[in-house]
Formats: C-alpha cells, structure tokens, sequence
C-alpha cells in the first residue's frame, strides 16, 4: 500500500467520482453509465491507496500499470484520472465530443495516464500479460492490474489469456467486473457464465471474491492481491448503476447515458448520499 | 535478357540454389536476435515458421503461446510497451487471419513496435489445402494505416527484410512461404522498405511482381524477350507504403502493366497498383493472381493449376501488349 486514506475519504471520492460520471455521461448523450458506476469504488481504491504513480510523470519507469480490458467504462477511469491530477477537470466534459482527448475508449496515450487502446473486449488482459512479461524480463517490479468486466469474459481470447498467465505465473491482478449485466441483459440469460471464481481457481489462479462497493472490503481484497506472487483474480462483485437507485440492476443502463432531468435527479441522489458521508 | 546490374543479382538464371522465405526469415530472426530487446512469441508453429533457432540460442528470450493467436498478438503489443521488439509467429491464416482485430486495435491503432510474422502464406504451402491457404492476408494488413507490409521474393531478401523490420520503429507484417525458390538476390543485392527494385529493365511492358511471382515474371521476360518483347519486372517487395513512384516511372516508359501475385485477385498487389497508377497515371492493366480458393496439391502444381507460372504471365503480357499496340 503506497498511501493511508481512511476508508470514508475514500467512500466520499468514489461518491465524487460518480458525480463526475453523470456530469460526464450527460454532457455526451451517449455512453456506459452502469458499469462506470458499479466500479467507481475500486478505481478510487486503486488510485487513492494502491497504485504508485506520478500524474506529473505519467510514463515514469516506476509507474504501476493500470490496463482497462472493459474500455466501455472509461468514464470512470477518466474521472478518476483527472481526480488524481493527471489532467484539468473541465476536460471531462468534452467526452465523446470531435477533437477531444476523452475518446469515446480510451486510445493509448490520447490523455496522460491511458495505457493501453480497448473496447473491442477481451483485448486488455492480454495486453496486461504481455507488459507483466516485458517487466519480469527487465527484473522490474511494477505492479499490473487489469479490469475486465463479465460479460467480456465470454470472448475466448480472455481464457487463452487466464491459460497463458497461470502458466507463466506474471504477477497480474485481474479484477474482474461481476455485475451480471451485459448490453442484452443479464448474463446468465444470455450465455451463462456461472461461477467465476470456481473457474479461475481451476485455471490456477489465487482467487478472491469481494462485494465491489463496500470499501472495507475492497481496500482489504486489494492489500492481499498486492502482497500476493503470481496472478491474482478478484471477482468483484458490484452493483451496476450503484448510487443512482433507478439505474441500479437495470441492464437498460449498460450502454445509455441520463436525460437532463435523470442527470438531475441522479445528482441530487448522489448528493444525499455525500451529505449522509459527512455526517 | 539481362538481371539489372546495379542490384547485384545472381549472374544467371541457371542453376540457382533453393530456399524457402521462411528459411532466409528464420535466420534474420538469428540475426535480429543481437539486440537483447528482440523476443519471440509461437503460436505452437515454432518450427515451421523456422524460429527454432531462436529458441535454442535465445531461451529467455522466447515464448510459446500455444495455440491461442488473438493472445500472442496481444501479448506482443504488451511486450512493446515496455521496450520489446516481439515477433509473433504463426501461419499467415491465423497470424493475421486468426488475430485480425488484435492486430487492428492493440497493435496498429496503438502504434505497438509489433512484427508479425504470417508464414505458410499462398497456395504454395501445398498440400494442407485451401483452409491452410491464406489467400487474403495481403488485402487484409495493406486495409490497416500505418502497418508496413512485406512480402519476400527469395531466402536471402527475406533474411535482410527481418532485419529491416526489426530495426523499423513500428508494427510491420512480413509474409513468409514454405516452398523452395530460386534465390535470385545476393547478399549485395540492396533492400530498403518501401523502394521496388527494377530486377529487369525494359521499355514494351511492365510486370509487378511480389513474393514467388518475382521469379516467374523474371521468367516470363526472359521467355518474351525471345518473342521481340521487352519486358520490365519489378519486385515490390513492400507492398505497404507502396513505391508509387517507381510504378509510376516504369508505365510512364512501357504504357501498361501486368501484376502477378500469390494472393487473391482481388485486394492485394494487382489493387493497390491498380489504385494507385488510375489516379497518378493510367494504363492498361491485367492482373495475376488466384480466383477463387486452392486445394491439395504440391506447390509447384498448384501454382501451375492456378495459372500463376512464367508461362500465364508471358500469354497474358502478349495480349496485353498486343491490345495496346493495335
């Protein structure tokens, strides 16, 4: 663990971060507002404890790797970017907006801080083996995490992957979106994922499962994955629209960004939330 | 006929030694080796594609992927993100043809310095038939901006084609074959990415060739000039960025054209000239090249089969010259 937050200041971050979100998401008409939500907890966690990284510097040798597999939710890697002081705030608002650097996913190096090009799923987690690989080869030891999100592990290429980094034994942490929710719904409707854990454990990962929005839980999951050799799977469980209480567990929110009246009403929820923080 | 002095070809056309690319590939990979950078990634076809070597001189340095190639290609791109020049290696069907979208988005779109080596390529690999044939990887890597493709014509212009690629900042694509051919380059002779080299000067025709397409169109002039038709041939080893150029100079001088390549007729060298000279200076123009998918066969008789040989290049150069003369 690189720094001391308490777990409230990081619970009122991630309740920032998901303002930013549907600010963000709004401003864009169009968007993944679920997942970005349900994750906003664990990328607070990431930046605010556990990755060792210099915003001013955001290619520094000794940078941890942050490697998004599920581009879609780059809203909340954005937010959580700017938050961290690798570019102005006010960027945020031109997402998905002609010439902005906020890519509609994210594009290696469109902004400080973006490693690597994703979306097309399934793509990320390779990556990650491929950077963790390179790394071991030079003897250095930088950390790798990789986000996927569920329903991506329904593309092949992320179990080539699962094989291929047990079998290597790269230091990676896949913390992986379980949020049972893909485009067309559910994910066990559509084509089952059933335990990921049993899965993982099987391909001969270490596998934790934690409950993705409590903070607690995430800060304690993430200080184990950290001290841990070889790959680390966390399955994190996590609310999709989390904050918003008619977005969450509603799939039609996967791929959809809020009205002006919904960003509203979204806001001022999020905004109780805050003020029941600070009390 | 006469082979272009200032390339240092070989002196005659008789008794040339034989070689396969992916054999002049595998030793430019040795070479490449040096810089400790280098590493090499298998998709279970590591002997095939003749980097076995690599493997037992460089064991650190190489890594089998089994077969899974939309992983190598993403572990690659990983790879040179952290200063590494990976070789994927595979045949041409699943390395790019397997791995197409990992190539697009986490090598070229990311500007990964990625070398993708795409062997067995063409109907020349013989008998393991159509489905080990890749017929479209040209059309395939030439649609991706940025991505430089090559395509050896012998062993020796294979070996210093890796060598270029290796030290070229950037994704590349060379395209590697298993059948033997006459090795018509020497170790003088030049190469340089993106620069077709004129092999054969001549004022009646042109005849742009890649790949084993170079030597039988090296063939073919021979054989026309015999029939009072001059012939100029030349290799457009990289057919991504194309030598516009150099097209453009040889049809300004012989006013038409014949491509010939191991590829489907549609999208790969027979295009991308026929793009190029129609908007820069436009001439007659036929193209070689397969129509349709290959079969069992060996090498040999399935380029025969497929009207890919000396002879189909030199029937199709007399009608062409023959319809533009009348």
């Amino acid at each position: 663990m690189k720094k001391k937050t308490s777990i409230k200041e990081l619970e009122l971050r991630a309740n920032m971060i998901r303002k930013s979100v549907i600010q963000m998401l709004a401003e864009a008409k169009s968007g993944h507002t679920a997942g970005s939500l349900g994750m906003a907890d664990i990328f607070t966690a990431l930046y605010g404890t556990f990755l060792h990284y210099n915003p001013k510097k955001p290619t520094a040798d000794d940078r941890d790797y942050l490697i998004l597999s599920c581009g879609h939710i780059c809203p909340v890697l954005y937010a959580t970017l700017s938050s961290s002081g690798f570019f102005p705030e006010k960027e945020l608002l031109t997402l998905r907006k002609l010439g902005s650097r906020l890519q509609g996913h994210p594009e290696r190096n469109c902004i400080p801080g973006i490693e690597t090009t994703s979306g097309p799923l399934g793509q990320g987690i390779s990556q990650a083996a491929g950077i963790a690989l390179g790394l071991r080869l030079d003897k250095k030891k930088n950390k790798v995490v990789c986000i996927t999100s569920d329903g991506e592990h329904q593309e092949g290429q992320v179990w080539e992957a699962a094989l291929f980094i047990a079998h290597q034994k790269l230091d990676i942490i896949n913390i992986i979106d379980r949020n049972y929710i893909q485009i067309g719904g559910n994910t066990e409707d559509s084509v089952a994922l059933g335990s990921l854990k049993e899965k993982y454990d099987s391909f001969g990962w270490n596998t934790l499962e934690i409950d993705g929005n409590k903070m607690e839980e995430i800060v304690e999951g993430l200080t184990k994955a950290f001290q841990s050799k070889g790959p680390v799977a966390i399955i994190a469980n996590t609310v999709p629209g989390k904050g918003v209480s008619f977005m969450e567990h509603d799939a039609s929110w996967h791929g959809r960004a809020p009205n002006p009246e919904q960003a509203k009403e979204a806001l001022n929820e999020l905004t109780k939330i805050e003020e029941g923080l600070k009390k | 006929m006469k082979l272009n002095p200032l390339l240092k070809l070989a002196e005659s056309l008789e008794g040339l030694p034989s070689d396969a690319t992916r054999s002049g590939y595998g030793r430019g990979v040795i070479e490449a080796g040096k810089n400790k950078q280098v590493v090499v990634l298998s998709a279970d076809l590591t002997e095939s594609c003749k980097v076995d070597a690599f493997q037992k001189k460089y064991p650190d340095r190489f890594f089998l992927l089994g077969v899974a190639e939309q992983n190598m290609m993403g572990v690659a791109a990983g790879l040179s993100f952290t200063g590494k020049i990976p070789f994927v290696n595979s045949f041409a069907a699943f390395n790019p043809g397997r791995n197409f979208d990992q190539l697009r988005v986490s090598v070229v779109m990311s500007d990964a310095n990625v070398k993708v080596y795409g062997g067995h390529a063409g109907v020349t690999v013989g008998e393991d038939g159509a489905t080990h044939q890749m017929l479209v990887d040209l059309a395939l890597t030439r649609s991706l901006p940025g991505l430089i493709v090559v395509i050896p014509s012998d062993a020796e212009e294979a070996r210093k084609a890796t060598l270029a690629i290796a030290q070229k900042e950037g994704p590349c694509y060379l395209r590697g074959g298993r059948l033997k051919v006459p090795t018509l380059t020497t170790k003088e002779t030049p190469f340089e990415l993106g620069k077709a080299e004129i092999f054969v000067e001549g004022t009646d025709v042109t005849i742009a060739a890649c790949g084993v397409l170079v030597y039988e169109a090296v063939l073919a002039a021979q054989e026309l000039e015999k029939q009072g038709i001059s012939a100029e041939v030349i290799n457009v080893h990289t057919l991504q960025p194309l030598d516009s150029a150099a097209l453009v100079n040889s049809v300004k001088k012989t006013g038409c054209i014949v491509t010939a390549e191991e590829h489907q007729i549609n999208g790969g060298l027979g295009s991308a000239v026929g793009e190029v000279l129609s908007e820069q200076h436009p001439v007659p123009l036929i193209r070689i090249g397969m129509k349709g998918f290959g079969q069992s066969g060996s090498g040999g008789e399935l380029l025969a089969e497929s009207g890919l040989k000396a002879i189909n290049i030199v029937k199709t150069v007399e009608k062409l010259v023959k319809k533009v003369k009348s």
